[in-house]
């Protein structure tokens, strides 16, 4: 029974608490992906590095706070910054779009131009990015690091196993819970959040009725801008900040929101915890989970090298465009 | 001069000419029609009347206004409402959002018109938390027709309502197309079935290729030997 228990606690601890913050992450990323592929009709590339804009503001402010003295508590300093870098990564979005996106979208250019626009844009952010912060770690968390450590863990059960539960990963999942219930009743409930649904349904019929498409589309990006910084913050404070990993981030994002199907907001969610676990799941080394029921593993037990996480995120990406191309929640086909 | 009137359109999309010097008009309250071979250039003249196709003469007037300038958009404020052929729902929002589109523009309390429209297409009220994409053909026509109808529109414009349906809805539907003209709205449609479609009309208009061919009460077209041999199969 001990061993099972222990089994269960290390199991918790290196993949299932890992892994539903990395879920969290890749939905909050996925959803900004999926709405401005549902309103706007491209997959926007420029996404990862959006994020890396938004969570470097956030940085760059929170330093500024330290420098100042002013903390938040036990709760990281990031958070309190996290709004100037939401209205940074806002600025940005808006301004490229009229600069860019917009010249394309009046000009009713095909797809796949506006793809290739947006992955230049992808290079300019990552640019801008790397010149403001450089490509450099940076880890700006602080605050309390753990709600429960491995040694409390173990003294309170007396399990040889210890779960820690550190605090960014409370904060990842309290965060995107609350920014998730919100952004659906936004899209079920208001106004403008079902003239959003309704354009994405029927662009000519959102017309007709009388739904300002300049309107929709601003407030699209508002809401990808925002949910980019916020995950890219939260995924910063759970891990560190380095531009060249937001920038990966994409492939993941990207099979999250296809895995779930893409124009889908709630395929977003599940599609960001299917690929986050598929991740951990397969490159966990579970050597020591089976010496627990009495095994005796020659190797690992791990069925992929980390260095291979990439690789999964792209064969649920092929495989779902071979098999059902819709994805999970009927959303468009690319 | 009559209600809504698009006089003399000329025009096409770029390139030649789809509609030579064709002209229709509905009065309040009454029903026109427009009917004609394929490719005679039917929803080509209500998209002209609706300003989605660009016309190079003529004019369209609405209630003694000239609004041959006005975009789409701007017509469904000046009390025009458009039912296309095709995708004309939302499909993956539910009946009662559907209708709330259709009042995107209005600020005032809309719930009065929308109890109308529930009125008037009772299964409506029964599926009002349902998908419009899982409706029936009929059903969709409907949501499409009452979802125009959100903006309480003076003219409402009908692009094939019908196709698609089986005779027994289509009876329905034209049956409810004559209760919602008896409100005073004017009703001008476009209809592949010629013979039902001007058996409810005040006013049918035979277009062949762009032209108006025969202009006349909905009962003397069908009375109309020429009529009868060459559009409605005898």
């Amino acid at each position: 029974m001990t061993d099972f228990l222990n089994a269960i606690v290390l199991f918790a601890n290196f993949v299932f608490l890992p892994g539903v913050a990395y879920g969290a992450q890749l939905a909050l990323g996925a959803l900004g992906v999926t709405l401005v592929f549902g309103i706007l009709r491209f997959a926007n590339f420029a996404h990862g590095d959006l994020m890396a804009f938004g969570t470097m503001i956030t940085i760059l402010v929170t330093w500024w706070l330290q420098s100042m003295g002013i903390g938040f508590g036990p709760l990281p300093t990031a958070l309190l910054a996290l709004p100037i870098g939401i209205l940074g990564a806002i600025a940005l979005s808006l301004g490229t779009d009229r600069m860019i996106f917009r010249f394309y979208r009046v000009k009713r250019s095909a797809t796949i131009v506006i793809v290739m626009a947006s992955v230049g844009v992808m290079f300019i952010y990552n640019g801008i990015v790397r010149m403001i912060i450089g490509p450099n770690d940076q880890r700006f968390a602080d605050g309390e690091r753990f709600l429960i450590t491995v040694r409390e863990f173990r003294d309170l059960t007396g399990l040889d196993e210890g779960l820690a539960v550190r605090l960014p990963v409370v904060i990842t999942v309290v965060v995107a819970a609350i920014v998730v219930t919100a952004l659906f009743l936004f899209l079920q409930r208001s106004r403008t959040g079902k003239a959003m649904r309704a354009y994405s349904d029927n662009e000519d019929l959102a017309l007709l009725s009388g739904i300002n498409p300049d309107r929709v589309v601003a407030v699209t990006w508002i809401i990808a801008a925002s949910l980019a910084t916020i995950a890219g913050v939260l995924y910063g404070l759970d891990k560190s900040f380095r531009p060249f990993v937001y920038f990966q981030l994409l492939l993941p994002i990207f099979a999250a929101a296809i895995v779930g199907g893409i124009g889908q907001p709630i395929g977003a969610v599940a599609g960001g915890f299917i690929v986050a676990f598929s991740e951990v799941m397969l490159t966990y080394a579970y050597r020591r989970f089976f010496e627990y029921f009495g095994f005796e593993p020659d190797g690992l037990m791990q069925l992929l090298s980390t260095e291979y996480k990439f690789a999964i995120s792209f064969v649920i990406l092929v495989l779902v465009l071979l098999i059902r191309p819709t994805g999970i929640f009927k959303g468009r086909v690319l | 001069m009559s209600y809504l009137i698009g006089e003399n359109m000329t025009g096409g999309y770029g390139g030649a000419d789809i509609l030579h010097s064709c002209t229709v008009a509905v009065e309040k309250g009454q029903i026109a029609v427009i009917v004609g071979p394929n490719g005679a250039g039917k929803s080509t003249a209500m998209k002209a009347v609706f300003g989605m196709l660009p016309i190079r003469e003529g004019r369209v007037m609405l209630d003694g206004t000239e609004i041959t300038g006005l975009s789409p958009q701007d017509r469904v404020r000046a009390g025009m409402g458009f039912v296309p052929q095709n995708n004309n729902v939302f499909v993956t929002m539910t009946v009662q959002e559907n209708l709330e589109m259709g009042a995107y523009i209005r600020d005032d309390d809309f719930s009065e018109t929308m109890d109308q429209v529930f009125e008037l297409f009772p299964v409506l009220k029964e599926k009002r938390r349902q998908a419009a994409g899982e409706l029936s053909g009929g059903q969709r026509q409907q949501v499409a027709v009452g979802r125009a109808l959100m903006t309480r529109p003076k003219v409402l414009m009908l692009d094939e309502p019908t196709a698609g349906v089986s005779p027994i809805v289509m009876d329905e539907l034209f049956d409810r197309i004559l209760e919602v003209a008896a409100t005073g709205i004017a009703i001008l449609m476009v209809e592949q079935n010629a013979r039902q479609a001007l058996n409810i009309a005040d006013k049918g208009y035979v277009l062949v290729q762009g032209r108006n061919r025969f202009t006349d009460t909905g009962a003397n077209l069908l009375a109309n030997p020429e009529v009868r041999a060459s559009f409605l199969g005898g």
